[in-house]
């Protein structure tokens, strides 16, 4: 187990399972994806009160669920690189933040789209969940801002990884926030009491999409963590090695 | 029997050191205590000024303007709260101290918000009474600002370690600490809006203060962690 981890820990050694890994994790999640768009927009039926408008919880809810999914992968690694001064973690933050702020940008412009027909208006400010997306995407933004105006790698990652924990604290408050303020936003339909409210038919293209777009995000973090590496170790001999093993100009 | 020789002062010795050091250092620069002052004093007239004067909508607008001009008056005086010690080389000294350095950000931030944030609080009802605020009103603003400041106070202390000795003004430590204080806002302002309309403020209240409690039990560590990480 520990050694597993120590060898995990070692630059080289994961580039070399990220590399091995990363198909596996793209294939599924486009196969995912494919069956989940399908489903979604041909073959569910449309909902009762909202038409077909329903249908772009497909991608709204993976990106939202990512959106967070992120942050907290973000703040765990940027904690262990933290505690335990591992320099791949701190890797994996870099590379998860642009990506987590991406999603979280693609729920709020779903989520927008969405409630043009819904609610008749672009944007509504009495929506807390809308609201605290908005205010998650400021949060990767003044992440990715301080790592960005800090020139010292080494501080950036550790003046970054404080601040990615101090956030973390913050997104709980966002998630529960639906319970704690009156909302004009859908209650929540898939994790409940008995059951999820919500038909075969349409329930089973969310899951596709939702494991989908989770395989396809853990493809793209494993392959920036690679370009990160990369960068990070560029003076190191594997790398050389690996440059000039390509044959590419070293 | 022998007495231990004292090697350092006690804990509650270097707090109160440090907290009467900062004061005195403001004292003998009162416009640093001022300036935020006068700063949310105008903010707060920019608004009727932009609107016009009909008092229905100066009392609507009352409540969040108050707040986010007391926001950005305590965000413009966070800059400054290790700035000067980094300059001087004093924040070597307190980073070399025997003493836990938790407790000695503490010390600053509790100096910090007796010259930043507690001015503001008491002058808030006199802007307050310009926005037709009826007089309990004023009294909810004036708490929800008393815990709303030292909240600020303690996550802008975080800010502040984050971003001092990068010379990147206060746009960058804006960026970081607004997300986090947006709770606040949202809580401080709707209370003091509930109040206006005769409701129920106990649970903005228990919030506020719930996240003040928070605040001070973890924002001095985070604040030490990155003092120690901006002065590597």
């Amino acid at each position: 187990m520990w050694t597993f981890l120590h060898k995990l820990a070692s630059p080289p050694h994961f580039y070399r399972l990220a590399e091995k890994i990363i198909p596996w994790f793209a294939v599924s999640g486009l196969v995912l994806i494919a069956y989940g768009t399908w489903g979604g927009l041909f073959n569910a039926p449309p909902d009762y009160q909202q038409g077909d408008a329903f249908r772009i919880i497909y991608v709204h809810v993976p990106a939202a669920y990512l959106s967070m999914m992120a942050y907290m992968t973000m703040a765990i690694a940027a904690g262990i690189g933290l505690i335990w001064r591992m320099k791949l973690a701190h890797a994996v933050a870099a590379a998860t933040a642009p990506l987590g702020a991406w999603f979280t940008f693609l729920a709020l412009m779903t989520g927008s789209i969405w409630g043009r027909p819904m609610w008749g208006t672009w944007w509504e400010w009495g929506d807390p969940r809308l609201t605290s997306e908005l205010i998650l995407l400021f949060l990767y933004i003044g992440y990715i801002a301080l790592r960005n105006s800090i020139d010292d790698l080494a501080k950036a990652d550790k003046a970054s990884a404080v601040l990615a924990m101090v956030g973390a604290v913050n997104v709980p408050i966002i998630h529960y926030s639906v319970e704690w303020w009156s909302s004009l936003h859908q209650g929540p339909t898939l994790i409940r009491k008995g059951g999820p409210a919500i038909v075969g038919d349409m329930l089973w293209p969310l899951l596709a999409m939702i494991f989908g777009f989770t395989f396809v995000f853990g493809a793209l973090v494993l392959s920036r963590v690679r370009a990160e590496v990369l960068f990070r170790e560029r003076r190191a001999r594997w790398v050389r090695e690996l440059v000039s093993a390509t044959g590419a100009p070293a | 029997m022998t007495v231990m020789p004292r090697k350092m002062p006690a804990l509650g010795h270097a707090f109160r050191a440090i907290i009467a050091r900062d004061l005195l250092l403001a004292w003998k620069r009162p416009g640093d205590v001022l300036n935020p002052l006068f700063f949310f004093a105008m903010v707060s007239a920019l608004f009727p000024l932009a609107i016009g004067p009909s008092h229905a909508q100066l009392a609507a607008i009352g409540p969040g303007v108050l707040w986010v001009a007391a926001l950005l008056a305590a965000l413009l005086s966070l800059n400054s709260l290790f700035l000067s010690d980094y300059e001087d080389g004093s924040l070597d000294h307190l980073l070399l101290s025997p003493q836990p350095l938790p407790l000695l950000v503490l010390g600053k931030t509790v100096s910090h918000w007796l010259v930043g944030g507690l001015p503001l609080v008491l002058v808030s009802p006199l802007v307050a009474v310009s926005f037709r605020m009826p007089s309990e009103t004023v009294g909810i603003l004036a708490a929800t600002l008393m815990l709303g400041t030292v909240s600020l106070s303690l996550l802008g202390s975080i800010g502040a370690a984050l971003t001092v000795g990068l010379n990147r003004g206060t746009a960058l430590l804006s960026l970081l600490i607004l997300p986090l204080a947006m709770p606040l806002l949202i809580f401080g302002a709707r209370t003091v809006s509930l109040s206006a309309g005769g409701e129920s403020t106990a649970a903005g209240l228990y919030f506020l203060a719930a996240y003040s409690v928070l605040a001070l039990t973890l924002a001095p560590f985070a604040a030490a962690a990155a003092l120690r990480i901006s002065s590597e």
